[in-house]
């Protein structure tokens, strides 16, 4: 009779591992890793009006990152960042704040919770281009205005401009804080809000010294996902500017319009580098995987 | 009609029981359909590739090809962008090109497109003289720009370069064209508009919109720019540095100046525009002027005092089409000229590159609107059964030699193109 010889435990448990985090690498590698080395490659290639071709060229960056557009683009986008992320990281904190302290009972906190993600059961576009008719001259947001006597003309600036970009991006990204934020406040320990209560706090201490630290790494994650949405943005920028803002995300797909796919890889590698940086500052503040 | 199809259905059925039925049958139907030809049982089996930009890729035009050929015309529809890329870079994708001839310029350099031998062409008599000569009448004068008989012709089947004359080699057979103007909400403005340079009047400020399509949105400016006394330029659609430069440092201070509303990419985005009353006057084209009109909503596409800026396209055919598929595409091509898709066009508001034959195609009172400026004496339907105009109106502009007698410049591509593009970027982002 034959016997198995049985295998060292060790052994085992490392063959399993490999098993077990083959079929991830595999996808990464193939969707993930594979594309952004052909993206690297393709941007030091060579172009002209019809056609792109191996090469081993700086232009396509020198041109990029000379270019007095490119700067005013990253301007412009790095101050809708901004914008977006503060107003979404206060109306995201509150919500959650209100949630997961002020609500008492966890089924009303669930369905309210999921009262917040009703506005994602449609697409983003049609979330984004609804604001159109509301804000526009003729608008909804207009009339009422007028009716109420609060102002006797349309108010221009509430539709095609960095107001309508920056709200409509508040109200697409609102939810990137709210979930994550929500998330870690519920794993805080009640009992210290009460403790820091029992030593004498204040609303408001407890709120910075106990709340705010705790919540950090939910806040984090939320603006990494706010700071590399807007950064990649394409068609909100456009819709809502109505054409006249420049993003980054628009210079690439005109580069891809124009047929100049090279200059729109080495466009794409400076916008993931710039986003990478971003996001490696972020996490200098925060380590989240020690706090998760 | 009816009767065809009767004889077209028998034809199918008897081929497959074969033998001398099928060439009885085929010969028939061929003759019916008017294109006898001895290999019409071949033919059935081909399938031709067409791609090009929307505005013609119809499938109606598609399944006329079947009930009246017996062929497959498969269409593909893509912005200009692509159809650009795709003629210039994969010759074995496509039978027909449907292109625009600033974009022939462009691509025949790159030797995927055959020159087409005009004794072929049937009709080629009867096409208009913009697209042979370039005058419209033998009194007319040549507009800037990518004028169509300048890259209509070239020397030989294997020319690479363009002939000035006719020379019987056509590089693309003209199917569609249409003279483009500013369009204006009449009510909101309630004045006389007559000149391009209203486009960038104070008045309208914040109410103004230009199409971001730098081919196409320069040209527009460039109307502007003379219309203001600004500029005269020797050739719009070839603009130097220089000019380039000039034109849109006028256009990025009044941007600056919050002149614009918007811009818009999209055909759609225009119409909602101008519907909305967020924009009163901007560069508009033909058929977003009837969508906004169809919305009850008074628009007009305004014809101005310096002229229409022009474009045009025609079919271009694959330089790998030999044989059966190529004889083919030259039975499509007749087949194109002889008048239904022309009226079928025609009813949309553009017009065909053979007047004559489209006009069996219209009742008298559809050619007398669209092509005679005559006030309709009853509703004017387009083909898809929408009203595009109601009995006394007439069409904006006049007629046909109103219209396209008074083109100041075609869509055109530039020498300094690149510069261009990178100049319209700053203007947008300005």
């Amino acid at each position: 009779m034959k016997t198995r010889k049985a295998l060292d435990p060790d052994k085992r448990s490392e063959r399993v591992s490999w098993a077990l985090v083959t079929p991830l690498t595999l996808v990464l590698g193939f969707f993930l890793l594979a594309p952004i080395a052909t993206i690297v490659t393709v941007s030091f290639w060579g172009y002209n009006e019809w056609s792109f071709y191996p090469d081993f060229t700086f232009d396509n960056y020198l041109f990029h990152l000379t270019s007095a557009v490119t700067w005013a683009t990253y301007l412009k986008t790095l101050k809708f960042v901004v914008l977006t992320w503060v107003f979404c990281a206060v109306i995201g904190f509150t919500v959650a704040y209100f949630l997961a302290f002020h609500v008492q009972s966890l089924p009303v906190q669930i369905a309210l919770f999921l009262v917040c993600t009703i506005p994602f059961w449609t697409s983003n576009i049609i979330r984004m281009i609804s604001w159109i008719p509301f804000l526009g001259r003729n608008g909804l947001a207009n009339s009422a205005l007028i009716s109420l006597g609060v102002t006797d003309e349309p108010l221009e600036w509430l539709l095609y401009s960095d107001f309508a970009v920056v709200l409509a991006f508040v109200h697409l990204y609102a939810l990137f804080m709210v979930v994550p934020i929500f998330n870690t406040m519920m794993r805080i320990d009640k009992s210290l809000v009460e403790a820091a209560r029992d030593a004498g706090a204040t609303g408001f201490q407890i709120l910075m010294n106990v709340i705010i630290p705790l919540t950090k790494p939910g806040i984090m994650i939320g603006s990494i996902f706010v700071v590399t949405l807007v950064m990649g943005d394409v068609i909100t920028v456009r819709h809502m500017s109505g054409g006249q803002s420049a993003s980054v995300g628009r210079i690439i797909s005109n580069e891809i319009s124009l047929l100049q796919y090279p200059a729109a890889a080495a466009s794409s590698v400076v916008l993931l580098v710039t986003v990478l940086l971003m996001i490696g500052i972020m996490m200098r503040f925060v380590n989240i995987r020690k706090e998760l | 009609m009816t009767e065809t199809t009767e004889k077209k259905g028998l034809s199918r059925r008897s081929m497959l029981k074969g033998g001398a039925a099928v060439a009885g049958a085929a010969l028939g139907s061929g003759a019916i359909t008017g294109f006898p030809t001895i290999w019409a049982q071949n033919i059935k089996n081909i399938t031709l590739r067409q791609f090009g930009t929307g505005v013609s890729n119809l499938n109606e035009v598609g399944q006329k090809v079947k009930e009246d050929l017996g062929f497959t015309l498969e269409m593909t529809a893509l912005d200009s962008d692509s159809v650009t890329q795709r003629a210039a870079t994969q010759p074995k994708s496509f039978d027909i090109a449907d292109i625009e001839y600033w974009i022939c310029k462009k691509v025949w350099g790159a030797g995927n497109l055959q020159a087409m031998d005009t004794s072929k062409i049937k009709n080629y008599d009867k096409i208009v003289g913009i697209f042979k000569s370039g005058k419209l009448t033998p009194e007319s004068v040549i507009a800037q720009g990518t004028a169509p008989h300048s890259v209509g012709f070239v020397e030989g089947p294997d020319g690479k370069t363009f002939a000035e004359t006719e020379t019987g080699w056509m590089t693309l057979i003209p199917t569609i064209y249409n003279a483009d103007t500013l369009g204006i909400r009449p009510d909101l403005i309630g004045r006389p508009i007559d000149t391009w340079a209203e486009l960038l009047n104070p008045e309208f400020k914040g109410k103004a919109s230009i199409l971001d399509i730098s081919s196409i949105g320069i040209m527009d400016m460039a109307m502007v720019v003379e219309a203001m006394g600004e500029y005269k330029y020797p050739d719009k659609g070839n603009m130097t540095r220089d000019e380039i430069d000039l034109t849109m440092k006028i256009f990025t201070e009044a941007k600056k100046n919050g002149q614009f509303r918007a811009f818009w990419k999209s055909f759609d985005e225009s119409v909602n525009l101008m519907a909305s009353g967020e924009v009163v006057i901007q560069s508009m084209w033909s058929p977003a002027i009837t969508a906004v009109k169809s919305k009850g909503i008074p628009c007009v596409y305004q014809p101005l005092k310096e002229g229409y800026r022009s474009w045009g396209g025609g079919l271009g055919l694959s330089a790998a089409l030999t044989g059966l598929e190529l004889e083919a595409a030259y039975e499509y091509i007749n087949w194109y000229l002889s008048g239904w898709v022309g009226g079928f066009l025609m009813r949309q508001g553009y017009y065909s590159a053979v007047p004559e034959t489209s006009k069996e195609f219209m009742d008298a009172n559809e050619w007398g609107y669209w092509f005679e400026g005559k006030p309709a004496t009853d509703v004017i339907k387009n083909p898809f059964g929408d009203a595009m105009a109601q009995a006394g109106e007439t069409r904006d502009g006049g007629s046909f030699y109103d219209r396209m007698g008074a083109v100041a410049c075609w869509n055109a591509v530039m020498d300094e193109n690149q510069y261009m593009v990178r100049k319209w970027n700053e203007f947008i982002a300005a």
